[in-house]
């Protein structure tokens, strides 16, 4: 009796969370189209980016790979590698406060950048501070018995994955700095930031081959370990990649300006 | 002292930015380049290395870690700074192979002495004669080096030489 409730209220949740995955990309594409009725144009790609960093979200939660998660280590890191590192990489693509500020009218767009310009975002935007929750977050479920008390409770295990999502979120906007933001930090020290947090998701994944989460056998903790390090580089070059492009067009427009205000090159 | 400053100064600062950033350019890509060679061909292909030895220092493990991070940025930086002298017009191939070889030769130096030896994060391939391998890897480290240091002096040479000539000329 009291395993069915519990297995009816499981079920209860994975829905309301479909329905909001559902909401989130067919908001997204219903602005999209109220864009382009606007006559402005917003890139089909960036669609693609939003829905697919959503299915990876979904993916996790329910499926599959959510099912293995549980019995199989290997599998709860697929689902870390998708929740927390490819998704916030595609959504923050997809850059949704670009286009929430394009549909907004501009009443409650300012608002919107009003609240956007206060302090808890301005903590929130600092590379430093999300990289410290993104890593610090993972040592704590890692090196403590969160792990295994995940599999027990199936709201902690939410909780976690949420936190897993939002902190990697935020990390990504931080270094990427993709929609327009009031506090965007320079290049050089976002690059840093990059670096060691790279550096420091690698070592933890080393860290783990040696040194099993509790309830995780060692053959199984190898496993992980390698596919979190090499499948967190493979991830983390997309960082790099789009954090570069940023920086040569900067430069590519400065040299812009150098051509046309420059009379010794004119000539 | 004076002379070592002067040296440090010779190699990282000057007058022309983009006579060094041709340098840094190279260097940035000579470091990625070796570190993926080295994960690909000796971690992957050829399985000598090893991902994690039990030996290993904890220092050894947050210097691979640094490293592997960095040298990741550096391939992509380094390719970027690449398209970004060549779309001004700047680009110095022999500047850019002597940063490259520098970049490399130092980062296997790095590898092969400290990290392999006194961080012990691996050996190069787990034989009982690995003393042989050390030396070939250090001794194609440093050829490197030498080809590398050598190729940008000499391209400052001859810049000497051609600043001289348009002065000349004019």
């Amino acid at each position: 009796m009291i395993n069915n409730s519990h297995q009816d209220s499981v079920f209860h949740i994975s829905h309301l969370f479909l329905l909001f995955l559902f909401i989130m990309v067919a908001g997204y594409l219903v602005a999209t189209i109220f864009l382009y009725q606007k006559g402005k144009r917003w890139p089909i790609i960036r669609c693609c980016l939003w829905l697919l960093g959503w299915a990876c979200i979904g993916s996790t939660f329910v499926g599959p790979i959510a099912d293995q998660a549980l019995h199989h280590f290997l599998f709860h890191m697929i689902g870390h590698i998708l929740i927390g590192m490819l998704a916030p990489l595609l959504l923050v693509l997809a850059r949704p406060m670009t286009l929430l500020f394009n549909i907004l009218p501009v009443k409650y767009a300012r608002r919107l950048t009003t609240v956007l310009k206060s302090w808890p975002f301005k903590v929130l935007s600092d590379p430093t501070v999300t990289a410290v929750l993104n890593i610090g977050g993972l040592v704590v479920l890692y090196k403590t018995e969160l792990f295994s008390l995940m599999h027990d409770h199936f709201i902690l295990a939410s909780l976690i994955h949420l936190h897993m999502f939002l902190a990697g979120f935020a990390f990504t906007f931080s270094i990427l700095c993709m929609d327009p933001t009031a506090h965007k930090r320079s290049f050089t020290y976002r690059a840093i930031v990059l670096i060691l947090a790279i550096a420091a998701h690698g070592l933890l994944s080393k860290y783990m081959y040696a040194h099993p989460p509790l309830g995780v056998s060692q053959k199984e903790a190898e496993l992980g370990a390698m596919l979190m390090y090499y499948g967190g580089d493979v991830i983390d070059l997309g960082l790099v990649y789009f954090l570069c492009q940023e920086w040569y067009r900067v430069r590519g427009r400065r040299l812009e300006i150098h051509k046309k205000t420059s009379y010794y090159l004119k000539g | 002292m004076r002379l070592y400053f002067n040296i440090v100064i010779y190699f990282l600062g000057g007058s022309n930015l983009n006579r060094n950033r041709n340098i840094w350019a190279g260097v940035f890509f000579g470091i990625g380049f070796v570190a993926f060679i080295d994960e690909t061909v000796f971690h992957q292909l050829l399985h000598w290395h090893h991902f994690y030895d039990q030996s290993t220092t904890d220092i050894g493990l947050i210097s691979d870690g640094l490293f592997h991070a960095f040298s990741w940025f550096a391939t992509v930086m380094g390719l970027f700074m690449f398209a970004d002298l060549r779309r001004k017009g700047q680009f110095s191939i022999k500047r850019w192979w002597g940063g490259s070889l520098i970049g490399s030769g130092s980062f296997q130096l790095y590898d092969g002495t400290i990290q392999h030896k006194l961080m012990k994060i691996h050996q190069i391939r787990y034989v009982d004669s690995v003393i042989v391998y050390d030396v070939v890897w250090n001794a194609i480290a440093l050829i490197l080096l030498i080809l590398g240091i050598f190729l940008v002096y000499h391209s400052k040479e001859q810049e000497k030489l051609n600043r001289g000539k348009m002065t000349h000329d004019q």
